[in-house]
């Protein structure tokens, strides 16, 4: 009971009865939704197949930069808009390397390592002008919004080039003889990585400290524009791995396309992760958490037969239902309302 | 000139929930005269203030102004405006971003259509007649912070103000552009205007103001003539100690032998961008020092500068007898040197974060980044710390911002405290905190001195400095301009040095 309440009263609570709500209305809609059978895909290799499968596996790339999302928001007080243009230019580094090598394992890390380095330049641009300059995230990032798909453009000299290697499926897709989806290996490992740091530096505490009190950080002995740049600096890091993860997975660099307008939804994870957009205390579990919301509201609505233009809307009424659930005036509604019909003995904890 | 009020107050309340934040207050503004209104922080002069502009409303009293018969409840900054009464804050509340004509009419009557035209060179007229050095069309950021204040002065006297709030409008000029202001003021006072003005340097009230009202915890000291009132007698009255009961008695076994003691931190010609005077300084090991003067008179821009929390401009620091660099506050803490900053809000607690996350900070940051207390280990510091100092908290686990004033500074005590400091500097420790704790935090910097820690204290409670210091710094205007110990460390003679007539009198 104690544990309930404590859950009630947790950050958790909206997004957890959230992802709860969705998975009862599927169940109401299609108890069928839910299940997961094991199929033979195209290389003959068997593998899980189902609706929750394609969340987990679809929400991979919006987790990622969901993460990276939570830090900026938390120290700067402002979200990036330009992770999805980061994630082209990424991408695009990405495969500029690969089509010019043999496709081997080495080649693929090096790309990768190639992608990350440019993709934390990148951050770093938009960092700088944050630390340094003050300016509002969202205004500095607008720069790169504006300039990253064109950027990434100019990398692969205007084409949508292709890459094929059953290695790159290895991470779009499957590996052989493992029936879980790479991508979803690749979050688990990755979340699994940023609580070790989360666990093992001051990275958390840092951060929020200045992102609520950036003066009494500094007083402290902290340096707010240090940690203002590391966030961006995982920022760069976690683009690179959602744009490589997309391009694995369908084998194409689309500058135009790729992972298009995924900063809204990794902002809107942040937000329905009861996190405050205004900075400050966070919980990284909550933004993963309201990204596969997201993506199980979009898996549902494909379900649905929701035509794919029309997808955003539904999406949207559902989001604003959440995100006006969470607010603060409606949680004081919901207090008084509670205290008005189901008035218990005020519980005294503050006296001694 | 004596027969005209443009306003008088009689008998104002006002109660905040908890706080009685004015009590009785009468206030008289005659036409033509600039009127000082003194007072330490916390003694009522900015909510009366904001009660004559309509930012609060009155408990009970009554305000009148002559033309208005009835008594007249005032209930908005605009009904304010309309009334007559017209204020400059001290932070400048125009549109840097605006040209000084559009900043002089904006938000002003009821047009749809305006003629900038007509205004440009109404407002060339208006500056021109008040010796303000700027053009009209000229963006209002890109002149100087005097400048912007005249703007914002001239903007309220061209609403035909019949009185005139300045708000602390000196404390970000210079010399010469207080001297630019003054003039205007004079220029006012000759127009008819009456001036309420409200500052904490003293040179600048002897200077310019005709009468000084001085409040007290929200209650009405009195108002003298300013040739009544020396500023001696001033300063006791705003600190509300009378110099005739001084009782300077107070057992300073601490000062002996001190002269033999090592020093701990020594400073030649310290200066930071906070505008302090190059001043030097030095404590000995476990010696308490303190830095004594009116608000604003640069004391806490001084410990500041010794924390490295303002950009130091000049001057060179010796720790423990070998040179040192402390340009931000991470150098000073490696030196062992701990700051309790002022104002806790803005500078001490981490709001959102839990009462053990705040006690650790300090100590964690000099650990490092990659090298985190266990949970255990922080829960023992915090427990540890909740105990000695009696932290009345729900948990270690409450967010800092839930705990009351008092229990918040004892958390930012405790985080400088955990780091085991060789130099602790407490800026005000005891504001706005409970007399109870006061006594208790005053105890404490005594037991850390007698524990060797050095310990610099300042505070507005001169009994306070003098329970607790064994050597008094005293400063004026940004700049040193005594040191008291042993003997000579009474109230009178503090007085008398902060109003720089210590040879007049003496």
């Amino acid at each position: 009971m104690i544990k309930l309440k404590k859950l009630s009263n947790s950050q958790l609570a909206i997004p957890l009865l959230a992802l709860f709500l969705v998975i009862i209305f599927n169940l109401f809609r299609d108890v069928g939704f839910f299940s997961i059978s094991v199929i033979r895909n195209n290389y003959g290799n068997l593998v899980l197949s189902g609706n929750i499968i394609s969340i987990l596996n679809g929400g991979s790339e919006l987790a990622v930069l969901a993460i990276a999302m939570t830090l900026v928001t938390s120290a700067t007080k402002g979200q990036d808009i330009s992770v999805g243009a980061l994630a082209a230019i990424a991408g695009s580094v990405f495969v500029r390397i690969l089509r010019a090598n043999q496709i081997t394992m080495p080649v693929i890390l090096l790309a990768f390592l190639a992608a990350c380095i440019v993709a934390i330049l990148f951050a770093l641009f938009t960092g700088t002008l944050v630390a340094f300059f003050n300016i509002q995230p969202m205004i500095a990032s607008l720069i790169l919004f504006t300039a990253g798909r064109p950027i990434a453009y100019w990398i692969n000299g205007g084409a949508t080039p292709t890459v094929e290697s059953p290695l790159l499926d290895c991470i779009g897709s499957f590996i052989p003889g493992i029936p879980i989806p790479s991508p979803i290996l690749i979050v688990i490992i990755f979340g699994i990585f940023v609580s070790l740091v989360l666990r093992f530096t001051n990275l958390g505490l840092y951060t929020q400290a200045v992102g609520i009190n950036e003066r009494a950080a500094r007083l402290n002995g902290i340096n707010p524009v240090f940690i203002k740049l590391l966030s961006f600096i995982i920022l760069g890091v976690c683009v690179a791995i959602a744009g490589c993860i997309n391009v694995c997975r369908i084998g194409l660099i689309n500058h135009e396309t790729i992972l298009i307008d995924i900063e809204m939804d990794a902002i809107l994870a942040v937000a329905i992760g009861g996190n405050s957009l205004s900075g400050g205390k966070f919980r990284l579990a909550g933004s993963v958490i309201g990204a596969y919301i997201i993506q199980a509201l979009t898996i549902t609505l494909y379900a649905m037969k929701v035509p794919s233009t029309a997808v955003k809307a539904y999406k949207a009424i559902v989001i604003i239902a959440i995100v006006v659930i969470g607010s603060p005036v409606v949680h004081k509604y919901a207090h008084e309302f509670r205290e008005k019909f189901f008035k218990k003995p005020m519980t005294v904890t503050e006296n001694n | 000139m004596k027969n005209d009020i443009v306003l008088s107050m009689r008998g104002i309340c006002k109660t905040f929930p908890g706080v009685r934040a004015l009590y009785n207050v009468d206030f008289t503004l005659f036409k033509g005269e600039i009127h000082a209104l003194m007072g330490e922080n916390g003694a009522g002069k900015s909510t009366l203030i904001k009660v004559l502009t309509g930012v609060y409303q009155k408990d009970s009293g009554q305000i009148s102004i002559p033309g208005v018969n009835k008594d007249i409840t005032i209930k908005s900054p605009q009904e304010a405006q309309n009334l007559g009464i017209s204020t400059v804050y001290q932070e400048i509340t125009l549109c840097p971003n605006l040209t000084v004509a559009e900043n002089m009419f904006i938000g002003r009557g009821n047009y749809h259509f305006i003629n900038w035209r007509s205004r440009e060179k109404k407002a060339t007229e208006i500056l021109s007649r008040l010796n303000i050095p700027t053009s009209a069309t000229r963006q209002l950021g890109t002149c100087s912070l005097a400048v912007q204040q005249m703007v914002a002065i001239a903007r309220a006297v061209d609403m035909e103000c019949k009185v005139l709030i300045l708000d602390e409008p000196t404390s970000s000029l210079d010399e010469k552009e207080v001297e630019l202001l003054f003039s205007l003021m004079r220029d006012l006072k000759s127009r008819g205007v009456g001036i309420i003005f409200i500052t904490h340097f003293l040179e600048q009230v002897y200077e310019i103001c005709d009468k000084i009202t001085v409040l007290r915890n929200g209650e009405l000291i009195g108002e003298y003539e300013i040739n009544d009132l020396p500023r001696v007698q001033l300063i006791s009255k705003m600190l509300g100690k009378d110099l005739d009961d001084i009782s300077e008695l107070k057992n300073r076994k601490l000062s002996q032998n001190m002269q033999d003691a090592p020093l701990v931190y020594e400073a030649t010609g310290l200066s930071s961008t906070e505008g302090i005077k190059p001043f030097n300084f030095f404590i000995h090991k476990g010696e308490v020092n303190g830095f004594t003067g009116l608000l604003g008179s640069g004391r806490s821009e001084s410990v500041r500068a010794i924390f490295g929390a303002d950009r130091v401009t000049c001057g060179e620091v010796r720790v423990n007898g070998k040179n040192a660099k402390i340009s931000k506050p991470r150098d000073a803490m490696k030196y062992g040197i701990g700051y309790l900053p002022e104002d806790r809000k803005q500078d001490g607690i981490i709001e959102d974060l839990s009462v053990r996350e705040n006690i650790i900070l300090a100590l964690q940051v000099m650990k490092g980044f990659f090298r985190p207390f266990s949970k255990s280990e922080a829960e023992t510091f915090a427990d540890k710390y909740i105990k000695l100092l009696e932290i009345k908290t729900a948990s270690r686990d409450t967010p800092i911002k839930s705990l009351s004033g008092g229990n918040q500074q004892k958390v930012i005590l405790a985080r400088w405290l955990l780091t085991n400091p060789q130099y602790l500097l407490l800026d005000e420790p005891t504001r706005g905190i409970d007399i109870g704790t006061k006594v208790e935090i005053q105890k404490l910097v005594l037991k850390l001195a007698a524990e060797g820690v050095s310990v610099t204290f300042i505070s507005s409670e001169i009994e306070e400095m003098l329970n607790t210091c064994s050597r008094l710094i005293v400063m004026r205007d940004r700049k040193i301009v005594g040191e008291l110990d042993g003997e000579k460390m009474t109230q009178a003679k503090i007085m008398h040095t902060i109003a720089g007539e210590a040879t007049q009198n003496d």
